[in-house]
């Protein structure tokens, strides 16, 4: 194997990382606020969609990753008219934002498949940094969308910790009567969680479309919005076991295309011969693995997960 | 006016609300002065809770007025209820376990930035200030039920609030962590704050406050100036009250039968894990109306779960018709012939949602059946046959079961617990909260029952209507029993043993 292919791999690795963590950092954000969004995927295919496009229009990949986020946050918006003010099922809401989203985006994209975009974002070399050997190439020569996620990730965490919105935040998330007793409103926090959940979702979507797969063809998320919300779990709930979990599954996803041009032999077996079905479903057996070791150590004290997660909250109800 | 509103910290007047089925408040009233700790007495539903929730801009009055520190004010939410000065702890405390003391404690008024140490050590400040220690880093589900209390109170000091609202304050307490609350309350009142005091426990509210409001049916029956001049029985028999009409006469009696249902030394703990239920010896005969008496909270729920095997106990045996059945699960005891009319007939007794025709027929769908499968014609005609049996007004038998009113909500749960003739019927709570007709439907079943053999355990708060229809009256306080009387005995004497646990001569 060249040392072009492997630094190639964790070069992917990084990218990769990056898509999944955005939009799980964006449900995270949702679900420490106590709703669940199952309508990731739909989220980040409309993002991939209204991005590839305004950056057609416009030619800036700035103004389609934003725009991209603002079509997430109106459609985050609808699960939290729906399963927030309105009270539904979130379950229920989310899968349908899903479904809805692959179609809508279907529809909206129907006349640029296969057109290839202008411009897309170039790669930040960092100076002095991205000459390093190796190194260089895989942390210091990405594109901004990578340090952007980096600094999202960091805000994310500080907010959470830090300040009276992200205190609030969290206390919706694990009981919203209580929340609702001290004189925050149950319904913005949860609304203004859900959209800027669905903006980092649609962000991510954008990233896809605008440079690690540029342009749209339907259903190129491909199921890395169901990885996104696995990988909330994996993480428990916190941003910086979100983004090594992003970097374990980024590992995984950009492994699969690559695996049966790997000559090697790992544990005996030809790395090669290795289906690649069975490297994708390998974040949803870790996931599973996490949550058994998550109920088990937990299992004298308050879960990781937050507690009011899914359920509606009503004040007048008897 | 203004002027003379000024004097009360706190005044409730006319407040009326009503919510499906139930009327809660029907035009009481509260006045609480400044400076002082004000009992809020009365029974389960007497809309004392609802009173409070409306103080505290949970609840919307549907008329009435609220007045706070001489205002006349309208809430549209706790957030304005807080900003006026009302503090409320509610008997399940509002904190969230994963957050700290002192997050819990600054939640909702906390500086845009957070500075941990900053935060805590005013936090320690305050409870320094008050006498009330916890540990501000400590994260709430470390605590003791007392400590948890504790924040809360600080809780509303943080906000300054100048009326604090407890709601059964020392049901979660040990007696010695009690003793602390009520100087810490004595303490906040002699600071110029008033406390609305809300609990069963008469002892304790006559050491504690200074004056009382009884509510009963929703009105304000009686209010107490000076709490040391009553007495703990008068002042149940205040809560108690005597109905107006509804009850049955009382049946002629009979000879008892053969043992039905009989309780040996049972212990059981409740679902925080503390001893419930000590030592219960008990025997409920076919064709007689064994009523348990107690103050709710005293083990009743407990007693009723241990015999429908909704709860095992840690010691004791239970037998139905001289099996054993300790342990058994709530299926076999149906199907041994013990049926159950639970507290809370929504939650426990019936799914809200599931149509009434799917409600009627939960306990005895096995006898629906045509072959393997259930028959929708056999279920519909026997959810009829008890809607006319049982007198229940319904819509569509296909609607959900929630739209009913709280009588035929009873009256259906009743009849379906009795169509396949049990020989032991427990009836929790069976005629809380329903109408005069209702009541006395209700009654009349049950003394049906008795005549038709049943052994019927029944558990109950209105203390005429356990008078009226009991054969043996059971007084249990704090999970033990401390008497047993025949029919004639006088309310005195059981509200002596019953509100006090002294226990007869």
């Amino acid at each position: 194997m060249s040392e072009a292919a492997i630094v190639g791999l964790f070069v992917a690795t990084v990218q990769f990382g990056t898509l999944v963590f955005l939009a799980a950092l964006g449900e995270l954000i949702a679900e420490r606020a106590g709703v669940l969004n199952l309508g990731v995927e739909g989220m980040m295919t409309m993002g991939a969609v209204s991005g590839f496009m305004v950056g057609l229009e416009t030619g800036s990949p700035w103004a389609a990753f934003i725009a991209a986020a603002a079509v997430g946050a109106l459609v985050g918006g609808l699960h939290a008219l729906v399963s927030v003010v309105l009270g539904a099922d979130q379950v229920v809401s989310g899968l349908a934002l899903t479904i809805g989203g692959l179609g809508l985006a279907a529809y909206v994209g129907r006349n640029v498949v296969g057109e290839r975009p202008e411009t897309k974002f170039t790669d930040l070399g960092i100076v002095g940094l991205a000459d390093i050997p190796w190194f260089g190439d895989i942390f210091f020569n990405q594109p901004p969308v990578v340090y952007v996620a980096v600094l999202l990730g960091l805000a994310v965490w500080f907010v959470l910790t830090r300040t009276r919105w992200g205190l609030a935040l969290r206390a919706v998330g694990e009981s919203a009567p209580t929340t609702d007793a001290v004189g925050h409103s149950v319904m913005a926090l949860r609304s203004g969680a859900v959209m800027v959940g669905g903006a980092f979702a649609g962000a991510g979507g954008a990233f896809l479309s605008l440079y690690m797969a540029p342009g749209w063809t339907e259903g190129m998320v491909a199921g890395r919005g169901w990885i996104a919300v696995a990988l909330v779990i994996f993480g428990a709930w916190r941003p910086g076991r979100l983004a090594l979990g992003a970097l374990l599954f980024g590992f995984t996803l950009a492994l699969q295309p690559r695996l049966q041009s790997f000559d090697i032999e790992f544990l005996g077996v030809d790395v090669n011969r290795i289906s690649p079905a069975l490297l994708g479903i390998l974040p949803f057996v870790l996931t599973v693995v996490v949550l058994v070791i998550i109920s088990w150590r937990f299992r004298h004290r308050p879960s990781p997960a937050p507690a009011a997660l899914g359920l509606p909250y009503r004040r007048e109800e008897r | 006016m203004a002027s003379e509103n000024a004097d009360h910290a706190v005044w409730l007047r006319g407040i009326e609300k009503q919510f499906p089925g139930v009327i809660a408040c029907a035009g009481a009233d509260l006045r609480v002065r400044p400076g002082t700790i004000h009992a809020l007495l009365g029974e389960n539903g007497a809309g004392k809770t609802t009173m409070v929730n409306v103080l505290a801009g949970i609840y919307r009055p549907d008329a009435g007025e609220v007045w706070v520190n001489g205002q006349r004010r309208s809430f549209h939410s706790p957030a304005d209820a807080i900003a006026a000065g009302v503090g409320m702890v509610y008997q399940e405390f509002r904190l969230v376990p994963t957050l700290t003391v002192a997050e819990n404690i600054v939640l909702g008024s906390a500086p845009r930035l957070l500075r941990s140490t900053e935060i805590e050590e005013r936090v320690a400040e305050l409870s320094a200030a008050y006498g009330m220690a916890a540990d501000p880093t400590r994260p709430v589900w470390q605590l003791s039920m007392g400590e948890r209390q504790r924040v809360e109170i600080l809780k509303s000091l943080w906000r300054n609030a100048s009326v604090l609202v407890m709601d059964e304050p020392t049901a979660v307490l040990t007696p010695g962590e009690a003793a602390e609350l009520g100087a810490a309350l004595r303490a906040m009142a002699e600071g110029g704050r008033s406390v609305i005091y809300i609990s069963h426990k008469l002892d304790q509210v006559v050491a504690f406050c200074d004056e009382a409001t009884v509510l009963r049916q929703g009105k304000t029956v009686a209010t107490v100036k000076d709490l040391q001049d009553v007495d703990l029985t008068s002042l149940a028999e205040m809560m108690v009250g005597s109905s107006e009409g509804g009850y049955v006469d009382r049946p002629p009696a009979v000879e008892a039968g053969p043992e039905v249902l009989s309780l040996q030394g049972v212990c059981a703990l409740n679902d925080r894990g503390l001893p419930a239920l000590t030592d219960i010896n008990m025997t409920v005969h076919a064709g007689e109306i064994v009523g348990i008496v107690g103050v709710s909270g005293n083990g009743q729920k407990e007693l009723a779960e241990v015999i429908n095997g909704l709860r095992r106990p840690t010691e004791g045996r239970v037998t139905v018709k001289g099996r054993d059945v300790t342990g058994a699960s709530p299926g076999d005891l149906y199907r041994m012939g013990v049926a159950y009319v639970p507290e809370d007939r929504l939650g426990v007794g019936l799914a809200p949602k599931m149509s009434v025709v799917d409600n009627a027929v939960v306990r005895s769908y096995r006898s629906q059946r045509q072959g393997m499968f259930l028959s929708i014609s056999k279920c519909v005609k026997f959810c009829q046959s008890l809607v006319e049996r049982f007198s229940v007004r319904v819509g569509r038998l296909n609607d959900p079961i929630a739209g009913l009113s709280g009588g035929n909500l009873q009256r259906l749960l009743l009849g379906r617990e009795l169509a396949e003739q049990p020989s032991v019927l427990v009836a929790a709570q069976p005629s809380r909260g329903l109408d005069v007709q209702g009541v006395a439907a209700i009654q009349g079943h049950l003394v049906d029952q008795r005549a038709a053999g049943v052994g019927v355990l029944l558990i109950s708060e209105d203390l005429d209507e356990l008078l009226a229809l009991s054969d043996r009256l059971i007084v249990m306080f704090e999970g033990r029993i401390m008497g047993e009387y025949g029919p004639d005995v006088t309310p005195r004497t059981i509200l002596g043993s019953a509100m006090a646990g002294k226990a007869p001569k």
